[in-house]
């Protein structure tokens, strides 16, 4: 009897080992299409899944309409309704982290690779004319006014000291972009209504069970995440491997140089990397919403560490180590997480990735955004 | 591609400006340079009244908090992390995202010693906790080591967090509760560790420092110092010229965690009670931030990270809650505007270059040139 037990211990553990290994593959696909392109652990991916799940959120409250989630009383929908808000805010999320990332990319990045342009001037003028305008206002208003104000004269500042172009050093990236993931996860706990607190998200789909496997019951909302990452996968191998424009993104994650040679717009295919990791970041945290309901300013971060173990552990740079990676963390944590005790679920994670390492120093599967398999 | 971009920060000129600094310091007469140094080691000192000097008062003064807690509490412990973290970011090259771990491991073995399971005095702790420190950056080098760059990088992050988890979870070393009652260090002749006055450990802290760097820079200036540049600069071309990487890289891991233990044993001796939340993740990265805003490599840089990262929140509690919100876009600008730090690292390759004259119009001068560079 108690073997039966472990065994469908072991089976629930599973499904949902599998629902947030498909959440973390899906960032981890962010991490290591960047990484695979310019060699950067682009750290403030982390806060785009966190926009994202803020998107999803009001997409479905304040466009839709849904009501939040009311004590024992839940805004369930169905059938066609259903599909609908869950595309809706599946979009939502994606076009959001798909902007964000870009914006991220031009303002963050772009001026450390000593290419600097106007959107990212702009931006950063506005952004350093509303910080300095913090000094002197405590209204938000009045901070924006100013932040516009200054943003002409300042812009024209940095795009003069953007055409020094000179490329940085490795490090200044890193250091860039943990700027950027606390400004941005700061700016979200500041000026969201609730500040710091937590967002309970619109629940609309009724988590029932919908069929059991060996006696486990295996609910609506950790197939469609499986399903909708796998979906999400295969989408993304098509395009890197069977378009022109993935053709570029393979050819910069070679050579950078060569490809610039040969006529790639490096510039863009970077811009389109950024996208594409945006876009999966949005559509895993829509997924991320949906099964656990909630979201807060600091998500992103300890679950951004975490995706990117999964990018490691798969191979980093390589698209199918990550979703590999992203279920073997997730699946690893859980068991251990069984095994041991709750509370030691991350450490399981690091030691996991440790262990790994040691006997396949580039992952599971080697690095390989570059070549042709991908 | 490297060597045009090294050019043209050399001609940069606020890094010509600062490395001027140093040159001209360099090329003094003996007893004007140590006069000027005395001059600067003595004005630290008196940094617990600066606030009250006219003009630098009001730039440096924390209104809201005081500045003697702040420059006791934080501006000295980051400054000596920095400095420890600089060791293996900044000489070897090693990215380590997980340095709060050794901190961590420096506060509690003098809590450990000092009150939750022995009454050592503070001072007998704090060797043990640099070893022990050294230790464990020994016991996370050993392993790890072997891994380049980036997954290097994840793995110490992962390290810095299993240990403050297992803090955390081992009743052993107090739980989520913590330590209290640390040991405080002992009293010297006028200086009274007290809580009513935070400058004995002002001097104290600033006292390790100056130790630190003074060994620092003897350990730069050695064979050590040149392979760590060897290995930074190209792993490979230093192993092919004879250059032990793994035990060079392994020593800059020790010495760098023995320096992070010794800033724990700082702050576990101030605020006398530790617990696994003053330690998180975000600290390490903070800590980084500090070596590469500074000037990834070089000391002094290293010394204004620490200090600018610790001090910039408390100087601005104007701001309140947005702080943070200001920290994260300053570090972005500082980072676009002057990738290389505050205080760029001086390139011996760069001097080098710039000074040499071809061998064909003076021989005898252009080789001395070479080999002085």
């Amino acid at each position: 009897m108690s073997d039966w037990l472990i065994y469908r211990t072991f089976l629930d553990l599973t499904v949902t080992g599998l629902a947030l290994g498909a959440i973390y593959a899906l960032v981890a696909l962010g991490y290591t299409l960047v990484y695979g392109v310019l060699r950067l652990i682009n750290f403030a991916h982390s806060e785009i899944f966190m926009v994202g799940t803020f998107a999803t959120l009001i997409t479905a409250t304040n466009f839709i309409g849904i009501p939040l989630l009311e004590e024992g009383n839940y805004p369930y929908r169905t059938g066609f309704t259903l599909v609908a808000i869950l595309l809706a805010c599946i979009v939502g999320g994606m076009v959001v982290s798909g902007a964000g990332a870009v914006l991220l990319e031009r303002v963050a990045y772009r001026p450390l690779r000593g290419s600097g342009e106007h959107v990212g001037a702009v931006v950063l003028a506005f952004t350093t004319a509303f910080t300095v305008s913090l000094v002197f206002s405590e209204t938000t208003r009045t901070n924006v006014i100013i932040g516009l104000i200054g943003t002409a004269p300042i812009a024209v500042l940095y795009l003069r000291i953007f055409r020094r172009g000179r490329q940085a050093p490795r490090l200044a990236f890193l250091i860039s972009a943990i700027g950027a993931s606390t400004a941005i996860a700061e700016a979200v706990a500041i000026w969201s209504p609730r500040d710091r607190e937590q967002y309970q998200t619109a629940r609309v789909l009724e988590k029932k069970v919908l069929f059991e496997f060996l006696g486990t019951d295996v609910r609506i909302d950790y197939v469609l995440v499986v399903i909708g990452a796998l979906l999400m996968m295969t989408a993304l191998v098509l395009f890197v491997n069977r378009t022109r424009l993935g053709r570029g993104v393979r050819a910069v994650a070679q050579d950078v140089e060569t490809a610039k040679i040969l006529g790639v717009n490096v510039d863009f295919v970077i811009l389109i990397t950024f996208l594409l990791g945006g876009v999966m970041a949005g559509a895993a945290a829509m997924m991320f919403t949906l099964v656990y309901d909630q979201t807060r300013f600091n998500i992103g971060f300890l679950l951004g560490v975490k995706s990117f173990t999964a990018a490691v552990l798969g191979g980093i740079g390589n698209l199918r180590g990550a979703l590999l990676g992203g279920f073997v963390l997730g699946l690893g944590e859980n068991y251990g997480a069984a095994i041991f005790g709750g509370e030691w679920k991350d450490v399981i994670a690091f030691i996991l990735l440790l262990v790994v390492l040691m006997f396949r120093p580039t992952g599971i599967l080697g690095e390989s955004l570059a070549k042709a398999r991908v | 591609m490297s060597l045009s971009g090294t050019f043209k920060d050399l001609t940069s000129k606020p890094a010509r400006a600062i490395s001027g600094v140093g040159e001209r310091i360099g090329e003094m007469p003996t007893v004007s340079r140590w006069s000027l140094i005395a001059l600067f080691i003595v004005s630290m000192y008196l940094m617990p009244w600066w606030p009250e000097v006219p003009v630098l008062g009001w730039l440096v003064d924390t209104p809201g908090t005081s500045f003697e807690g702040v420059i006791t509490d934080k501006v000295v412990i980051y400054v000596l992390v920095a400095l420890g973290l600089n060791v293996v970011v900044g000489l070897a090259g090693l990215l380590d995202l997980g340095y709060v771990g050794f901190y961590a491991v420096g506060a509690y073995t003098v809590g450990v010693l000092s009150s939750q399971h022995a009454n050592l005095p503070w001072l007998v702790c704090v060797p043990i906790a640099v070893l022990v420190s050294m230790a464990a950056g020994v016991i996370l080098g050993t392993p790890t080591l072997r891994l380049r760059g980036d997954y290097l990088a994840i793995v110490t992050l992962g390290f810095g967090e299993i240990i403050r988890i297992s803090a955390n979870n081992a009743e052993w070393l107090g739980g989520s509760r913590g330590i209290s009652k640390i040991a405080k260090p002992p009293n010297i002749g006028p200086l009274k560790f007290g809580i009513l006055d935070a400058k004995p450990y002002f001097f104290l802290g600033l006292t390790f420092i100056i130790v630190v760097v003074f060994l620092l820079r003897r350990l730069e200036n050695s064979r050590v110092g040149r392979a760590w540049n060897a290995v930074r600069e190209d792993e490979d071309a230093a192993e092919l010229m004879g250059v032990n990487t793994f035990k060079f890289k392994l020593w800059a891991f020790a010495i760098g965690a023995a320096i992070g233990g010794l800033a724990g044993t700082l702050y576990a001796g101030k605020v006398r009670f530790i617990n696994p939340s003053n330690f998180p993740l975000q600290l390490s990265i903070l800590f980084l931030a500090a070596v590469v805003l500074g000037g990834t490599g070089n000391m002094w840089g290293a010394i204004l990270g620490g200090a600018v990262v610790a001090w910039m929140p408390e100087r601005f509690r104007g701001f309140a809650d947005k702080r943070v919100f200001v920290f994260g876009v300053a570090l972005v600008l500082v980072m676009v505007f002057r990738p290389q730090g505050l205080i760029p690292r001086k390139i011996r390759k760069e001097r080098w270059l710039v000074n040499w004259k071809p061998p064909e119009s003076t021989p005898q001068s252009g080789e001395a040139e070479v080999g002085r560079g």
